[in-house]
């Protein structure tokens, strides 16, 4: 489980958190939906510490404790942009973790793990050798999916996983996610601002605006939920409580 | 007039405070790069890529500067010297001219336009494209992963590099001296060998070690400092290289104080 209370982050005059509190149940799907630039990566990164919260408090289940190589052994994560490392070949991107470090295995069964999950995300054993440059947008994703679960992690996490793909491939990623998740039974946390890809990933939806977490509930009640924020969101309209800029 | 000056007197304070505050930044950044060097993990793979790239891969631009430079030198000397009958210092002040100033400051400042720039330059790009985020996520210590094995590689083959330099400059004025200026070749190569101490070899080797650490330091620097996008990236791609310029010459000043002043 995690568990976001009070959570504040500003940068400069810009305060994007203005108190996040949200909990996202163990093995559960949450999808965190928003505007640009509403804060959700910064949530994200502020549960791996990649940002530190200004105040408040963010909890996951099992704690940090004094080990933080360990703490992140835990988690996975896809990056918007794929974020592989240009200088190696993708089977050294995506078994990266069992390279080096507490979880370090000898090459050649890092090497045949790192072709397992590539076989998993729907890639052919001939892409482990090519550089991340030599591959289009839809398989760097999938090598980002690949290498995020490569170490079997209890949390994943998403971050605009179907962004400049095209409608199919999205599709795709989006299937892989769901497919992934569940025999996995991990911990995920996608941010987007795709409805398709809410309705096809999510467990749970928890929408944010203006810092604080707007609504939040079962992805089956997202249609009803009256409220007018989120309706104005899933539905895409200009009009609204939503501020659009023009 | 009173609003003028106050402007251009806050201008002065906020660069030299700008200034200080940076001093401040690269000293911390060294500090954390010191400190890491000396705990694991290691990373042996990425520290032997940093020797050949920064290393084995800089010979051939330090050479040519080198050779090109030396041979300069010895027709510099000779039609100086020449004005009041002092043809015959060619060899001894090409020796001390390479080895004590031109080889280090030269080979320093090929090394920060050469590997001060790619380093700043990768590593700007890997932070703008999320690169630094995800090596973090992986439980890899991104001082320990990119910083340190450039910095150390740096500090080892530059030294090489300079001392390299140093003779090849040496063989270019040889070349020039015996070629073109009538200067016997034994006699040539005595004179230097004679005339240069342990001293003005050592200073060498040590201002290519610490030319070398602010190269490649700056370059680590600029880089994990880098701001967003194509422009972030040339931002620290040309603050990196002017700062380790700069700062290689001040270091060249102090080096030469401290080792023939005092």
């Amino acid at each position: 489980m995690i568990r976001f209370d009070d959570v504040h982050k500003s940068f400069g005059p810009k305060k994007v958190l203005r108190g996040m509190t949200l909990e996202v149940p163990k093995g559960e799907s949450m999808v965190i939906i928003g505007g640009s630039g509403t804060g959700k990566s910064v949530a994200l990164k502020c549960v791996l510490g990649l940002i530190r919260p200004d105040s408040g408090t963010i909890t996951v289940e099992g704690g940090e404790g004094r080990d933080r190589d360990a703490f992140l052994a835990r988690f996975g994560m896809l990056f918007q942009g794929g974020a592989l490392f240009d200088s190696l070949p993708v089977w050294q991107n995506v078994a990266f973790r069992l390279l080096r470090g507490s979880l370090k295995r000898p090459r050649d069964e890092a090497k045949a793990i790192a072709v397992e999950k590539l076989r998993r995300v729907g890639l052919k054993p001939d892409v482990a050798d090519l550089f991340p440059a030599e591959l289009s947008g839809g398989m760097q994703k999938r090598v980002g999916l690949a290498r995020a679960i490569c170490a079997d992690p209890e949390i994943i996490f998403f971050d605009e996983p179907t962004t400049g793909l095209d409608p199919i491939m999205a599709g795709v990623i989006n299937e892989l996610i769901r497919e992934i998740v569940t025999e996995m039974g991990a911990t995920a946390m996608t941010i987007t601002h795709d409805m398709t890809s809410v309705r096809a990933i999510a467990d749970r939806v928890a929408m944010l605006h203006d810092g604080v977490i707007q609504w939040t509930g079962p992805v089956g009640q997202m249609d009803t939920s009256g409220d007018p924020y989120l309706d104005q969101f899933i539905h895409g309209r200009a009009e609204g409580p939503i501020e659009a800029v023009r | 007039m009173t609003g003028v000056l106050t402007g251009i007197l806050g201008g002065i304070g906020a660069t030299v405070l700008g200034l200080l505050a940076m001093i401040g930044r690269v000293t911390i950044f060294l500090g954390q790069t010191l400190s890491h060097m000396v705990r694991p993990p290691f990373y042996p793979r990425e520290f032997g890529s940093a020797l050949l790239t920064i290393g084995w891969l800089s010979l051939p631009v330090v050479g040519l500067t080198a050779i090109f430079t030396g041979g300069a030198l010895a027709l510099q000397i000779y039609a100086g010297g020449s004005r009041f009958d002092a043809e015959a210092v060619v060899p001894q002040i090409v020796a001390i001219g390479m080895v004590r100033e031109l080889g280090p400051v030269l080979v320093g400042l090929m090394i920060a336009a050469r590997v001060t720039s790619s380093i700043a330059a990768e590593i700007a790009t890997m932070k703008v494209t999320e690169q630094i985020d995800a090596l973090v996520t992986l439980s890899t210590h991104p001082m320990k992963y990119l910083t340190v094995p450039r910095v150390l590689a740096a500090l080892i083959t530059v030294p090489v590099l300079v001392g390299v330099g140093d003779v090849i400059g040496i063989l270019g004025g040889y070349q020039v001296a015996t070629g073109q200026l009538g200067f016997n070749p034994a006699a040539y190569l005595k004179n230097t060998i004679d005339f240069l101490e342990p001293l003005d070899v050592i200073s060498s080797l040590v201002k290519g070690a610490v030319f070398g650490v602010i190269a490649a330091l700056m370059g680590c620097y600029s880089g994990m400092n880098s701001g967003r996008g194509a422009q972030g990236v040339g931002r620290a791609t040309k603050s990196a290289v002017e700062a380790a310029a700069v700062m290689i010459l001040a270091a060249n000043f102090l080096l030469t104080g401290v080792f023939f002043s005092l």
